[in-house]
């Protein structure tokens, strides 16, 4: 497997404060690679110091081999980032944004122009392309930004909080254009407080908490290492959920949560699920439902700091010292 | 693992680093041109000033209107100079607050395109400004009693004394926290060197402490310049001294705002 993102024991302090403790992390190429953790985390440093804005007090990073001290310029040239605020210009269009960028990137005036409108199109911005940014929605703003960042067509692209503060429309919106850059071949690091974002969109997760690593993984590995699965099983008639249940109670050992004609209950023995079903079986209860849930991530993270993710944590860190 | 043999150290072909800065310079131009109130206020704003100036105090301070308009149209235009320029910090401020600064800095340009292109841009404003001033000037009444080349040098010495406070200004710019901060400190710089000094009255009438500052004041000496360029007053070695303080300013500040800069970089 080639790693797009590869970083070794990544150090970053401001002042007092350890914002990265030393971080290794690597993203295949063509994968997404989900940074997960709260405020505070060192989720914007590590992205930071992966985009070539800030230096590491210690520590490598290589991306698509290019380290991203001594050959920074070849590595502006292959990634591109969209932080948690859009970085656009208020006073200029939609249009003149996206341009300004093409023609930096060295663009002719004609590729510039053609580029921006193909991007606007994409991104359903066309009818908006010639009003200024600073009249656009915060949805808007978002896609642009990303439209933005995507003008010279990176190969890899670091999306730093691209869903926070947004509605639940141009979240879906924003996660279905992430799933199509990626099915287009690019390598994507995403940092993300939301665990159900990193469930659905990462192939990878890095856990950190307080500047390290604090597990790796798939979003199922993470779920399966935290243990704590839950049977759930609804009887097709619903009388007989009290006979269900003391099936489940006795071979459980513990009384299972009925909910809506539904009953679930924590799962410790791999055997359960198929005992239940045979003893259901035997007394002559239908089930129409019998599933195995993983925990949510959000368990795992519980499971893993001790604390939720989206709790505040010490946001000095990304907030102010990351962005000096 | 692709591992490509290139120079550590690479270098971009100079000519893509202007290219940059004249792109950059663009984006600060085309908002004026995207933005009809700003581009209003661009405009209108100097002329307010000379309305005010001329017409409010004018009768007061010189007996009429038109002799004032001929003493204080040289000294807005030297005085302009200060109030414009003073922008490019607060914008740089800006762009670092909002992200763009970010974005840019993380684009394979040359790395002091953002500083130089927003300065181009602010001087190209700045001289469409300044010929404002003295067209709108000439349409109410101003007399030019001086050859074209000597107006030229004139205006070219506002400008290079622009250009060192703009080093000043892009100094504040990186070091304040915010907009407001950059704001406040320029406005606090700003009154005592364009109010206190011979832009809108002889330093003859003012108390002995003020009339020793004024007379020392660089904007001072510039006003008396563009006013010895444009309308053939004494103009003693007001040029030199002009000339002086915008190298000393340049020679000061441009180290200390690269530096400044370099810390951001």
């Amino acid at each position: 497997m080639t790693y797009a993102i590869e970083a070794e024991g990544l150090v970053k302090r401001f002042g007092a404060t350890t914002a990265l403790a030393g971080v290794d992390l690597a993203a295949p190429t063509g994968r997404v690679l989900g940074l997960l953790g709260p405020n505070g985390a060192g989720k914007t440093t590590a992205v930071r110091v992966l985009a070539t804005l800030i230096r590491p007090d210690s520590g490598v990073a290589r991306v698509s081999g290019f380290d991203v001290v001594r050959q920074a310029h070849e590595v502006r040239q292959l990634v591109a980032l969209t932080g948690q605020y859009a970085a656009l210009d208020e006073g200029l269009t939609g249009v003149q944004n996206l341009i300004l960028v093409g023609r930096l990137l060295g663009l002719s005036r004609r590729d510039a122009k053609a580029r921006a409108a193909a991007l606007l199109a994409r991104f359903g911005l066309s009818d908006a392309g010639g009003r200024r940014a600073k009249t656009y929605s915060g949805g808007m703003r978002r896609r642009l930004d990303l439209a933005v960042s995507l003008v010279g067509r990176p190969s890899v692209l670091y999306l730093d909080e691209p869903t926070t503060g947004l509605d639940p429309h141009s979240r879906n919106e924003l996660w279905s254009i992430v799933r199509g850059l990626v099915a287009d071949g690019a390598t994507v690091l995403l940092t993300t407080q939301y665990m159900d974002e990193a469930d659905q969109l990462a192939d990878d997760i890095v856990v950190v908490d307080r500047g390290t690593v604090i597990a790796t993984g798939t979003p199922d590995e993470l779920k399966t290492r935290t243990g704590g699965q839950t049977l759930e099983i609804r009887p097709a008639d619903p009388a007989r959920i009290e006979d269900a249940a003391d099936i489940v109670a006795a071979l459980a050992g513990v009384r299972p949560v009925a909910e809506g004609g539904r009953l679930s209950a924590p799962v410790s023995d791999p055997a359960l699920p198929a005992a239940v079903l045979r003893r259901l079986d035997d007394a002559a209860i239908t089930v129409t439902e019998l599933a195995l849930r993983l925990p949510s991530l959000d368990d795992v993270f519980l499971s893993l700091t001790g604390h939720r993710a989206e709790e505040q944590g010490e946001p000095v860190a990304e907030t102010v010292a990351g962005r000096a | 693992m692709a591992s490509v043999a290139v120079p550590a150290g690479h270098r971009l072909a100079p000519w893509r680093a202007v290219q940059h800065c004249f792109t950059l310079a663009w984006r600060n131009l085309v908002q004026l041109k995207s933005n009809p109130g700003e581009l209003a206020g661009f405009i209108i704003q100097p002329l307010v000033f000379i309305v005010l100036f001329v017409y409010v105090f004018g009768g007061a301070i010189a007996g009429t209107s038109g002799s004032y308009l001929q003493y204080v149209l040289p000294g807005l235009i030297a005085q302009s100079g200060v109030f414009s320029i003073m922008a490019t910090g607060a914008g740089l401020n800006q762009d670092i607050t909002n992200g763009v600064f970010d974005r840019l800095r993380s684009l394979p340009i040359a790395r002091s395109a953002p500083l130089v292109g927003r300065t181009m841009g602010e001087l190209v404003r700045f001289a469409a400004s300044l010929v404002i001033l003295l067209a709108f000037g000439m349409v109410i009444g101003f007399r030019v009693h001086t050859n074209p080349l000597e107006v030229a040098a004139g205006l070219l010495l506002v400008l290079a004394f622009g250009v060192g406070l703009a080093w000043v200004s892009m100094l504040i710019g990186l070091l304040a926290r915010s907009a407001t901060t950059v704001q406040l400190f320029s406005g606090v710089l700003m009154f005592p060197i364009t109010f206190g000094s011979n832009v809108m009255v002889q330093t003859s009438t003012m108390p002995g402490w003020l009339q020793a500052w004024a007379n020392v004041n660089p904007v001072s000496y510039l006003s008396t310049a563009v006013r010895g360029l444009l309308t053939g007053t004494p103009l003693g070695s007001s040029v030199w001294w002009s000339l002086g303080w915008s190298v000393l300013l340049t020679a000061v500040f441009a180290p200390l705002a690269i530096a400044a800069y370099r810390r951001k970089v």
